[in-house]
């Protein structure tokens, strides 16, 4: 299938591409990558009357830590953020669940914060995201705002930057020495959409646990426990996301990946304390 | 900034496999139809558009990327590589196309020039991958020929690895 007819422009500047978003924003879709986004164009399952290309700005194609984050400018790719120099020291959780994201060949061009923007409900970098705290920096003409993970993201594919507004880098908390974390999801082969996906995290006496696939966008909760002791509330958490009925699943074996994945994962982030 | 509109065309100037090629496309004009129609250069196959089955699979600045979700435009200026390239200037199969052929690492050959331009891209970064990184890259792509086990083998072999 082909794409309906739309406008393309090539900003040279991010504030070229403000300015395209405040006069138009809302008929305007802006692409970097564009490994979701033409997809859905190619299938018209969306349409849009421009696009804006931010792929060649190079004020958005840096990776830096600042703050206690390691902040991933706009224009850039997973398959680059996954080759960034320590990676997995840096933060840990990244390293892992980058390499469940797509294919080798859709990250190379797709891009960290167009993978936040989209929102898919199983999505793996939404759930970092939202596991680690994260924020998304928006940007307009007006001025910058940051978002946390949980505000950022609303529901299933849908979030709170407003139509004028272009992701200009989304910002990772860097690794807590000590801290363990982990990464596991359930697809039918690799490198299809998740089924459930989990993402853990463990930290002085606390076990934190990061879910997607179960609902609209990611949820995440902690304890104060050892994984073994924590059928009981991966049972309560289970049933409080309930879990959708698909194609690909039912809602009660997405139950049961959270209770039993949830508590493997909860072992691993566990194990991978440094003491 | 380029501008451009629903009704117009581009004049879009890339080199393709060491050559300057240009060609007239559309805002919404995919890399992969730009290819076929506009530069007749079709051993870049189209199968499932939309991202999934890999056999448009091209090199663009070295990283294989797939050519539907890529529009003609944004190609302007960049270096891409095809799998017409792969081959010598005297027609000469280049190592990988020959352990394909050794190995039965295709058969009716959809997918093949998507499959040789991931597989150069990860052999590009690194002479030696091992199985599972072999296997992470062919994971991007559909066969519905050989159960893969050809392709596997081809690979390693130019990996250098056993083949078990």
């Amino acid at each position: 299938m082909k794409p309906y007819n739309f406008d393309y422009y090539r900003p040279d500047t991010v504030d070229e591409a403000l300015s395209l978003l405040a006069e138009g924003g809302d008929d305007m879709q802006v692409i970097a990558g564009g490994q979701s986004l033409m997809a859905m164009l190619n299938l018209r399952v969306a349409m849009t009357d421009a696009l804006i290309d931010i792929s060649r700005l190079a004020a958005l194609s840096y990776c830096c830590e600042i703050d206690g984050c390691l902040e991933v400018g706009a224009a850039v790719t997973q398959g680059e953020l996954l080759s960034y120099p320590g990676l997995a020291e840096i933060q840990p959780l990244l390293a892992k669940a980058l390499p469940n994201v797509g294919h080798f060949q859709t990250r190379n061009r797709g891009t960290v914060c167009g993978s936040l923007a989209h929102a898919d409900p199983s999505s793996e970098l939404p759930l970092c995201l939202a596991l680690l705290g994260g924020e998304v920096v928006l940007r307009s003409a007006k001025g910058e705002r940051r978002l946390r993970a949980a505000e950022f993201q609303t529901g299933m594919m849908e979030t709170a930057r407003r139509p004028d507004e272009l992701i200009v880098a989304a910002r990772f908390p860097l690794a807590v020495p000590v801290a363990g974390y982990s990464f596991a999801e359930v697809t039918r082969r690799r490198g299809d959409f998740a089924i459930v996906g989990l993402a853990g995290m463990a930290h002085n006496g606390h076990l934190r646990l990061g879910v997607g696939g179960m609902a609209g966008m990611p949820a995440v909760r902690e304890w104060r426990l050892k994984p073994d002791q924590c059928d009981e509330v991966l049972n309560a958490f289970a049933w409080d996301m309930e879990g959708v009925d698909d194609i690909h699943a039912t809602a009660p074996y997405r139950r049961q990946i959270v209770r039993r994945l949830g508590r493997k994962v909860l072992e691993e982030a566990w194990h991978a304390q440094t003491r | 900034m380029l501008k451009l509109g629903k009704a117009g065309r581009h004049e879009v100037k890339f080199t393709l496999n060491g050559r300057p090629v240009s060609g007239w496309a559309s805002a919404r004009m995919l890399l992969s139809d730009f290819l076929r129609q506009e530069l007749g250069e079709t051993g870049t196959h189209v199968g499932c558009e939309h991202g999934v089955c890999g056999a448009c699979t091209v090199r663009i600045e070295s990283r294989a990327v797939r050519s539907c979700l890529y529009l003609a435009v944004q190609a302007d200026g960049m270096t891409i590589e095809t799998v017409e390239g792969l081959a010598g200037d005297d027609g000469k199969l280049n190592a990988l196309q020959r352990a394909f052929r050794k190995h039965h690492a295709l058969q009716c050959g959809y997918c093949t020039p998507g499959i040789l331009m991931s597989l150069t891209d990860l052999f590009h970064r690194m002479p030696n991958p091992s199985r599972v990184q072999i296997e992470d890259v062919v994971g991007g792509h559909i066969c519905r020929c050989t159960g893969y086990a050809g392709i596997m083998a081809a690979a390693l072999e130019v990996a250098g690895q056993p083949q078990q």
